[in-house]
């Protein structure tokens, strides 16, 4: 490990970056694991893509805003497109998200060379959390803050939503509302995590860290704080190392999350492979 | 037998009665559930029977403020229900469940108590002990720290109960209770549902097996969209009516 780069400002924004992202991001990843969407998730990270090339297209610069917003914009537009064509009972919503979004992300392809930020635009896609600025630190913080205060606020009816909608709905809880919230949540989780692991790989941080917690605890508030440990541990960690392998960092935070999630899987005290093998 | 379990229920001093009138719902155009009328009171196990797409399923969830109504009042203990009531509880079908959610059932029976607390308060001594009462009586203590993917299937339907009594309902509305269960647990629950109707509360629930209705409930609404009977179990449940309702003779 080179301790020099510790004192370089941009490897410190970095190091808290890949920390507060992680654990936002590996916090949320508990709803994500609740609600068995993990498919879907992938689907808006990539749908993203084409949202960040129309944003560059529309205004002609790469700035962070107009990646943020074109990001938000798609995958909203994505997401609710697929619940309301799913709304018309013919096509079910899993169906309609995959055509949807493989329709967008050849959109984004197909305007890619049509954009003269290409470099720049590689960071977005795969991200670039050395690079990352003041803004970048805030707007990461600030979506971060905002996931945590809103499903801190409303855990009960959340998790009344998710176990089960109908009995939710029959002790009052606004159900629709909850569900809508947490997809808006998701988008926010998902365009947070942009600038640190690009939008493909941001799934990896909103599902692995809880993902990882299931198998090693069956306390539902366990998947939240300890997919947010994991979550800011490992990223923090995975910068880290990043150096010393001489990976990219944003890859890196993804195989370290993956890596946990073999261990717990292979190593489990209660659910592990070996120690199940072994009783 | 009626008799007694509404001199059960009134000793309450309550006007516990359930009107519903003129119950119309639908899908999409597609009319589910049409001009539906009836009365009942607490204390009482009411059997909701019909083929299938009858309307059974939807009766409940609009009873339970799950769907929107067309037309149609649902008036509980003399008040309007404009939309849900704390004092009603749904149970889904079993299937319906996703039984691996990672929950203790104490952690389920818990999640009843949510309408008292609200979504912020902590469990006061008062909660608790409603929750620790609402294991006690359909026998879970032993069982309040078991995962509920790790229960049998008698013992999911008695923790989802044991949420409705956390929550202090007093109109259970169940979605087929008895499919899937065995003997046994057919038999327990039998058990649990009188003595729950006896405590003063209303029990409906549908139910697709004929030959177990006249042991199991005490009233009986025959339904194929529009509400074809209703009254006591003896009186209703005559072949020519079930005839007419399921297009095929009695029995198996």
């Amino acid at each position: 490990m080179d301790f020099e780069l510790i004192h370089n400002p941009f490897y410190q924004r970095a190091l808290a970056t890949a920390g507060f992202i992680g654990f936002a991001n590996g916090f949320f990843s508990g709803f994500v694991v609740l609600r068995r969407n993990a498919l879907s998730v992938s689907a808006l990270s990539h749908t993203m893509l084409p949202g960040i090339a129309l944003g560059i297209f529309l205004t002609g610069a790469l700035s962070q805003w107009n990646a943020f917003f074109g990001a938000m914009f798609a995958a909203l537009l994505v997401g609710l497109g697929s619940v309301a064509v799913a709304r018309g009972n013919r096509v079910e919503q899993g169906t309609a998200l995959a055509v949807l979004y493989t329709a967008a992300f050849a959109a984004g392809i197909a305007l890619l060379p049509k954009l003269d930020t290409r470099q720049e635009l590689e960071h977005w896609l795969f991200g670039d959390i050395i690079a990352v600025g003041n803004t970048d630190i805030w707007i990461a913080f600030g979506i971060g803050a905002f996931t945590l205060l809103i499903t801190n606020l409303l855990m009960r009816p959340i998790l009344l939503t998710l176990f089960e909608p109908n009995v939710a709905a029959a002790q009052g809880v606004p159900v629709r509302f909850i569900q809508y919230l947490i997809f808006a949540l998701l988008v926010l989780a998902l365009v947070s995590s942009l600038q640190a692991v690009g939008c493909v790989l941001s799934v990896g941080l909103l599902v692995t860290p809880a993902a990882t917690v299931s198998l090693l605890t069956d306390r539902t508030s366990a998947l939240f704080w300890g997919g947010g440990l994991i979550g800011g541990i490992g990223s923090v960690a995975a910068v880290l190392l990043s150096g010393t392998f001489g990976i990219a960092p944003g890859p890196a935070i993804v195989i370290v999350l993956g890596l946990l999630f073999v261990a717990a899987y292979l190593f489990s005290p209660k659910y592990g492979l070996f120690t199940q093998r072994l009783r | 037998m009626s008799e007694t379990h509404h001199d059960s229920c009134a000793h309450h001093g309550y006007h516990h009665e359930l009107v519903i009138k003129d119950l119309s719902v639908s899908y999409r155009r597609v009319v589910a559930l049409e001009d539906i009328s009836l009365a009942t009171s607490c204390g009482n196990r009411v059997a909701l029977i019909g083929p299938n797409g009858a309307g059974k399923s939807t009766l409940l969830k609009a009873i339970a403020g799950l769907i929107p109504r067309d037309r149609g009042t649902i008036l509980w203990r003399g008040t309007t229900v404009k939309k849900w009531s704390r004092e009603f509880a749904y149970l889904p079908q079993r299937e319906e469940v996703d039984w691996s959610f990672p929950i203790t059932v104490r952690g389920l029976v818990e999640m009843g108590r949510y309408p008292q607390t609200g979504w912020w308060r902590n469990f006061t001594p008062a909660d608790d002990q409603a929750v620790d009462k609402a294991l006690e009586s359909l026998a879970l203590l032993d069982l309040q720290d078991r995962q509920i993917r790790e229960l049998s299937g008698g013992q999911q339907q008695r923790a989802f109960l044991a949420r409705a009594l956390a929550q202090e309902a007093h109109v259970l509305l169940l979605d087929e209770p008895f499919t899937g269960l065995d003997r046994n647990a057919s038999h327990l629950l039998g058990d649990l549902l009188e003595k729950l109707a006896h405590e003063g509360r209303l029990v409906l629930a549908s139910h697709h097996d004929l030959n177990t209705v006249p042991q199991l409930f005490d009233e009986a609404l025959i339904l194929s969209t529009r509400a074809l009977a209703f009254g006591p179990v003896t009186e209703v449940l005559t072949p020519e009516l079930i005839a007419r309702t399921f297009y095929e003779p009695v029995g198996k």
